[in-house]
């Protein structure tokens, strides 16, 4: 082959694509094929039919629809995707950015203390392997409001992570790291910021890109429990429509921007990356 | 008390670990006692294990002493200082930084009220003296191990320290990459009139840098045993040095305190010193400057 070897991933990438899409394609074969069937199917689906499986040609030419029109705003039964998306975005980047804001500094200075690392160690370990959503019902009876319940959740899922991680990427800060500071006689302070933050921001990154994948899972569950806006809500309405075929752009797009935050992520954890000499 | 006169003044110094089983104190050393006169370049020699890094560190302020003393210029070492340079056995170069970053870092720590082209002009100087300026961009992990150690070198020089300590620096080096760094070592101290404090397992290297080397026996209970002055007069000249019998007298009074001390132990002891000593340059390049160069090429 002549192409260059670049180009040999992405090939094959559609390929599969392909092939998968023609095979679904054929399994789900029906005799009915009208031009004007989401209209219609939107009316009577459950109704007369059993509903089926969407074909991937049906699917590409709603998501077409879905992103022609995507922010539309038609009563609280009837946004478009792309506002949903918004909506849980931005509960999940509010929900993420103060358990960052919390988990960094307070992982800080767990790490920088082995005493407060073992006294705080059992704690995490309880609290971290709660489902996120096991919070619910007490976040909704103390905080009383759905959307700000769905932040708190996504703010407990997230922070454990980064907690974890920052905690030990401080603690396990090379000693020697640690005497160049101590010869060079910098204020704890400056240590803290010019020494131990950079030596600890692969690992604490890391933490983070844990954590924005988690919250990304969450929100959707999230929302499918308290319902009223957001992708999940979204997800689970067209379910009660037993529209499939927007169940299944939806169900992609939450994937798009899942790997459009973890790629975000991915690019700051390159960027303070460093190579141990 | 006995008289502070040295520069560096060690006196009775002891250092004890608490045994992990609740047993017996570990004893690494006690009763040391040295000094080193301002502009001295003393290396210490011994087994491994004996306590060298320990007494180096509690020099350098990092470690405390168990019992006992330490003053640089008649002031009392309570902590790390900047006066005190240190050069580290892995190098400990931050590794997110830049070569010439990496000497900033400390330039600043040591003139904090420098503007910013002040700290970069004096990195760059020192990033230059050891041979990096075109290297100084580079991350430590594009270095090579004589690279770094010369950074290392660099950075430790870069803060004009009263007293440079330095721990088995050349350790990792190949033969000729440490020849040079050795050359490059003595110029510049000789320049600066630089005190200093090295440890090294290496008996050419001691007796090729040092002006006296102070001989430690093996631990537990070690002490300084013996301290031999060289008495080969500077500037040394590697391949004549090689022809003057003080040179091989010196040579085998250490190695033979060495194998003497080791005493059929276990752990065989990391000598870096050859039963034959280093080997005679081909006569082209048989004066120190031109070995020197002649190393500089046979590295790229
Ligand atoms: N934190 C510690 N706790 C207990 N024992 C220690 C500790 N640090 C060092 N030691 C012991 O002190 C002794 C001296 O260690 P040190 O590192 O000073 O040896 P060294 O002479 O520098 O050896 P080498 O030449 O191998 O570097 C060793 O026996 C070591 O086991
Ligand atoms: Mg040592």
């Amino acid at each position: 082959m002549r192409l260059p070897r670049k180009l040999h991933a992405p090939l094959l990438s559609v390929a599969i694509l392909a092939i998968v899409s023609a095979v679904w394609e054929g399994a789900t074969q029906t005799s009915r094929d009208d031009g004007v069937r989401s209209e219609y199917e939107m009316l009577v689906a459950g109704a007369d039919e059993t509903a089926r499986l969407p074909r991937p040609s049906e699917i590409a030419a709603l998501g077409l629809e879905m992103l022609s029109d995507p922010v539309y705003d038609r009563g609280p039964n009837d946004k478009g995707i792309g506002l949903q998306l918004v909506y849980s975005l931005g509960r999940v980047g509010l929900g993420y950015i103060v358990a960052v804001l919390v988990a960094v500094p307070i992982g800080f200075l767990i790490g920088m203390s082995p005493l407060m690392l073992s006294a705080f160690n059992p704690f995490i370990q309880v609290l971290k392997p709660i489902s996120p959503l096991a919070w619910m019902p007490l976040a909704l009876f103390v905080i009383k409001d759905s959307v700000w319940s769905s932040v708190f959740v996504i703010f407990i899922c997230s922070v454990w992570p980064i907690l974890i991680n920052t905690a030990f990427g401080v603690s396990s800060v090379r000693k020697d790291f640690i005497n160049v500071s101590r010869t060079l006689e910098l204020s704890r302070l400056r240590t803290a910021l010019f020494v131990i933050l950079p030596a600890a921001a692969p690992t604490i990154l890391t933490g983070m890109r844990i954590s924005i994948g988690i919250a990304w899972l969450v929100i959707v569950a999230a929302e499918m429990l308290v319902g009223g806006t957001g992708v999940g809500y979204f997800v689970w309405n067209e379910w009660n429509n037993l529209d499939l075929a927007s169940v299944v752009v939806s169900i992609l797009m939450i994937g798009v921007v899942g790997m459009g935050l973890d790629f975000l992520l991915a690019q700051a954890q390159r960027a303070v990356a460093f190579e141990d000499a | 008390m006995s008289s502070k006169h040295k520069f560096l003044q060690i006196e009775g110094l002891a250092r004890r670990f608490p045994d992990a089983m609740g047993g017996e104190e570990l004893v690494v050393f006690d009763g040391v006692d040295f000094a080193v006169d301002k502009g001295e370049f003393v290396c210490l020699i011994g087994h491994s294990g004996c306590g060298k890094s320990t007494i180096l560190n509690i020099i350098a302020g990092l470690d405390s002493a168990s019992e006992g003393y330490v003053f640089v210029g008649g002031r009392e070492v309570t902590g790390p200082g900047l006066e005190r340079g240190v050069i580290f056995q892995n190098h400990s170069l931050l590794p997110w930084k830049s070569a010439l970053e990496n000497v900033q870092f400390s330039v600043r720590a040591r003139w904090p009220n420098w503007s910013r082209r002040q700290v970069r002009e004096h990195a760059e100087k020192f990033v230059g003296m050891v041979g990096l300026s075109d290297a100084k961009h580079r991350k430590p992990s594009q270095l090579s191990g004589g690279m770094r150690q010369r950074v290392g070198i660099a950075r430790a020089f870069a803060i004009e320290p009263k007293l440079l300590l330095m721990d088995e620096p050349f350790g990792a080096l190949d033969a000729l990459t440490r020849a040079t760094i050795q050359d490059e070592l003595i110029a510049i101290c000789r320049a600066t009139k630089q005190t200093v404090f090295m440890i090294t397992h290496d008996v050419d290297e001691a007796v090729y840098l040092a002006d006296r080397v102070l001989l430690m026996s093996n631990g537990p209970h070690a002490r300084i045993a013996e301290a031999v002055e060289v008495p080969l007069e500077r500037p040394r000249v590697r391949a004549e040095m090689l022809d003057d019998p003080r040179y091989h007298r010196t040579r085998s009074h250490l190695l033979q305190f060495l194998i003497d001390s080791h005493g059929g132990d276990a752990h065989a002891p990391q000598l870096k010193a050859a039963p034959t000593p280093m080997t005679a340059p081909e006569p082209a390049s048989a004066d120190g400057a031109s070995f020197s160069v002649m190393t500089k090429e046979a590295r790229r």
